[in-house]
């Protein structure tokens, strides 16, 4: 019987909200299964199940938030198959206790303030009910009752105060979700509020806590745009790449022969990895911003990665990311996209150790054998960490992805 | 023959096939898409390729720039639909 | 460790009286078919062999009367015991209840009191239909003046009565008809009296409280075990005493679980439960995690029909649904 916790989905992440279990009890479940859908501050994620086996009991109930590590259901992988009664279907406040290692992460993470009910106005009928223990329990455990979400029967109560209050975890107030605005507002399953949030405290870390350099190198994509343009003439509407889609794949196959780029820096040291996993930093309109990996890109030909890509920029807007995607990548890159600005100088995504940032393809003289023409480049700056690495290796990475990209019929 | 309310209401439709934060919104049919709205190159493809889906004409890749505006789009369209 | 006997709940209303008749000569019972007949509910069988018709006295069909006479009978040093055949009919005798028993030791500051002890069999299940099934336990429990009091259990029924005659005050019995065939435990030996102003925690539990009296008593600790096998733990609490209500109990439980929920056969509108949900409103209000539920009888009179009078009458399931609506499951 194993049991299935809570992921971290983030660096910065300390909790979520189990929202929608998508296997039941007695059902089988395969390795890569999605099984459940878990809210954070980044979006509604997927979440997968790791083992083969049969979901055995569930522990925690939609709508309740639990720390990480909080086991969420158990999985028997013997093969029994016949789901047990539950021992004891503990309600949420009870993981609670479950132990967490410790998350010095989020500093900023404001302690909320004790509400005060007896100044408190007669509740708005927009604000959900909550009831008087729940009131009580939130004042005297300094949870902030405006930011808490209530349950699935839409009332606040004390389960969702003491799912909030989770004693040995920072608290992180749940922002609300904001109503959707006409252009640029959030959808179901992304709550940008809470997404900043997110992507500020990454962005903190990343800052405050590697060391980075960056590295710097014009790439000429001429040779690129003029394959781009012959295949993309055969290819129908729909099959046609976009140039982000080569740059991915030369990208990968430069990152693999660099490995002091790919991989995480973890407990004091760097951990590479032999797969790439890239991270694809993809904005959201309305301001929201996530990196969700495409996984084993030098491997991939691309259609995969071009099939990928637009799926996986399609769940990320629609806020449904699976979360291996938001964990697994090992390196990210950062297109500006054309009709943009020169050039990119990224922060790395803890706990990645590089990023990628590609400026937009501009139209500039270029010296081409002692001559002067109009050709198409690219600034690209890689930042490394360095910890793990230096300026030489970042050049020479930038070194094989310009040439990667010379051959684009190679990738 | 398709009219060009009609074909103005398909490429509206895509639109906001692609872009669901947009219904309702205004469209100034002489500016471009990408300057409006936040529309980046995926937005675009896709926006391509459901143009394609719905109306059946093939796009090169070369009638890109003509795609950028609301007017645009309807007039490279309407030659190529009524065929 | 003191052993335990096990007899039905008949048998120890039996036992009571014959202790009582024993041990105080001012003791008699009064009623309508308690001698000869051995009681409608065969309560006092045997007794009128025993102790003689001076003691155990048939009425005639008048509970007015023989009410009355009981009062009377209290009110000049004697310790009576009348048996209203059933709740239904004291309806008869309410006049000489509510403004007489209740009321003499007031109105005559305190110059006289009326140790009277009155027992009435309530409640529905055995298709006595409409004018036979009533459960007005509240209408008493409402009276200043009165004691009301709900035996559940064998060792109540053997318990409750001595301590009831003791009381200088008027005490009302509630034996509910479907109780009496119940077997429980009773000590072996030793003194057998139990107060009659405190309730009872029957089963402990950490999730919700269960308030019931009576034969709900037993419903509630069967839907408390349907709970705990979904991991539910209910506390059950077992009244015992309607009138004076042992608050402390209750709110000690409430504060503990957070949730209420309150089982009375009788109708729901303005019911005896109001009462229970009302004080826990005043008394415990920012414990609770939800409103406090009831589950009482539908309000119809009650059916004769069989399945039509179960369907009347709470039932566990009920109970179970109104303790996971609490929990909000």
């Amino acid at each position: 019987m194993s049991e299935f916790k809570m992921p971290s989905l983030g660096a910065d992440m300390d909790a979520g909200t189990l929202v929608e279990w998508l296997k039941q009890p007695g059902e089988a479940v395969k390795r890569g299964d999605i099984i459940a859908v878990v809210e954070t501050q980044k979006g509604a994620i997927e979440i997968e199940v790791f083992e083969d086996g049969v979901l055995s009991d569930i522990k925690v109930q939609p709508g309740t938030e639990v720390p990480v590590g909080s086991v969420l259901a158990t999985i028997s992988t013997d093969g029994s198959g016949a789901s047990e009664p539950p021992a004891e279907a503990a309600p949420a406040p009870k993981q609670v206790e479950a132990p967490l290692k410790p998350q010095e992460s989020s500093p900023e993470t404001p302690e909320a303030p004790p509400s005060a009910p007896k100044s408190a106005p007669a509740q708005s009928t927009s604000h959900p009910d909550i009831s008087p223990a729940a009131r009580r329990a939130a004042e005297e455990k300094g949870v902030d009752i405006s930011a808490l979400k209530p349950g699935p029967s839409g009332i606040i109560g004390l389960a969702e105060v003491e799912a909030a209050a989770a004693p040995s975890a920072p608290r992180i107030a749940e922002m609300p979700a904001p109503k959707p605005t006409p252009a640029g507002g959030s959808r179901p399953g992304i709550n940008l509020g809470a997404m900043r949030k997110a992507i500020a405290a990454a962005m903190s870390r990343s800052h405050r806590e590697i060391p980075h350099y960056w590295v710097s190198q014009t790439i000429d994509l001429t040779p690129l745009y003029i394959w781009l343009e012959r295949e993309n003439r055969q290819r129908s509407v729909a099959d046609r790449l976009l140039y982000v889609v080569p740059l991915l794949k030369a990208a990968a196959l430069a990152v693999k022969e660099t490995p002091a780029l790919n991989g995480h820096y973890r407990d004091d040291e760097f951990q590479p990895s032999d797969k790439v996993h890239m991270g694809v930093a993809t904005a959201l309109r309305g301001g929201g911003l996530v990196a969700p990996a495409i996984h084993d890109v030098e491997r991939a030909d691309l259609d995969t990665i071009r099939v990928g890509l637009l799926d996986l920029v399609q769940r990320t807007r629609a806020g449904r990311l699976r979360s291996s995607e938001m964990t697994d990548a090992t390196v990210t890159l950062s297109n500006l996209g054309e009709d943009t600005s020169d050039a990119l100088t990224s922060l790395i995504y803890p706990p990645q150790v590089a990023i990628i940032g590609c400026g937009a393809p501009l139209d500039r003289p270029h010296v081409v054998n002692g001559r002067i023409e109009i050709r198409r480049l690219m600034n690209v700056t890689v930042a490394g960490d360095h910890r793990v690495s230096d300026g030489r290796r970042a050049s020479q990475f930038l070194g094989r992805f310009a040439r990667r990209l010379e051959t684009p019929e190679e990738l | 023959m398709t009219t060009d309310a009609e074909i103005e209401a398909t490429v509206k439709k895509v639109l906001f096939d692609v872009a669901p934060d947009l219904e309702g919104e205004e469209i100034d049919p002489n500016e471009e898409l990408r300057e409006q709205f936040e529309i980046d190159s995926m937005d675009f493809l896709n926006f391509v390729i459901g143009l394609h889906e719905a109306t059946g004409v093939e796009i090169p890749e070369s009638d890109y720039s003509h795609l950028q505006t609301l007017s645009g789009a309807v007039a490279n369209l309407k030659p190529r639909m009524n065929q | 460790m003191s052993e335990t006997r096990r007899i039905t709940y008949r048998e120890a209303i039996r036992e009571a009286l014959r202790e009582a008749m024993q041990r105080d000569e001012r003791v008699f019972l009064m009623g309508e078919d308690v001698g000869a007949y051995g009681g409608a509910y065969a309560c006092s069988k045997g007794l009128l062999e025993e102790f003689g018709e001076e003691r155990i006295r048939d009425a005639p069909l008048s509970e007015s009367g023989f009410t009355g006479a009981g009062i009377g009978a209290a009110l000049n040093g004697m310790r009576p015991i009348v048996e209203i055949m059933t709740i239904n009919f004291a309806l008869l005798a309410l006049d000489q209840l509510v403004n007489n028993a209740a009321t003499l030791r007031h109105m005559s500051g305190g110059q006289f009191t009326v140790p009277l002890v009155v027992r009435m069999s309530t409640g529905a299940g055995r298709q006595l239909a409409a004018q036979h099934s009533h459960s007005l336990e509240g209408w008493f429990a409402h009276v200043p003046g009165l004691k009301v009091v709900a035996p559940a259990t064998t060792a109540d029924a053997r318990g409750m009565l001595w301590t009831a005659l003791e009381d200088p005050n008027p005490v009302i019995i509630m034996e509910h008809a479907m109780l009496y065939n119940e077997r429980g435990e009773v000590p072996a030996e030793g003194d057998v009296a139990v107060d009659i102003d405190r309730a009872a925690v029957r089963r402990p539990g950490t999730d919700a409280t269960i308030i019931a009296f009576s034969s709900n008593v037993a419903k509630a600790l069967a839907a408390a075990e349907t709970l705990a096998g979904e991991g539910i733990e209910a506390e059950v609490i077992d009244l015992r005493t309607l009138r004076p209500i042992d608050d402390e109990t209750i709110m000690t439980s409430v504060a503990k679980t957070h949730r209420a929920v309150v089982v009375d056969e009788a109708w729901k509108t303005a019911g005896f439960s109001a009462e229970i949900v009302a004080r826990i409103n005043e008394q415990a209000f920012y414990q609770l995690d939800a409103p406090v539920a009831r589950v009482c009888g539908v309000e119809v009179p009650v059916p004769y029909p069989h399945h039509l009078e179960q369907a009347a009458i709470p039932q566990p399931e009920q109970i179970v649904a109104a303790v996971k609506g609490a929990l909000r499951r």
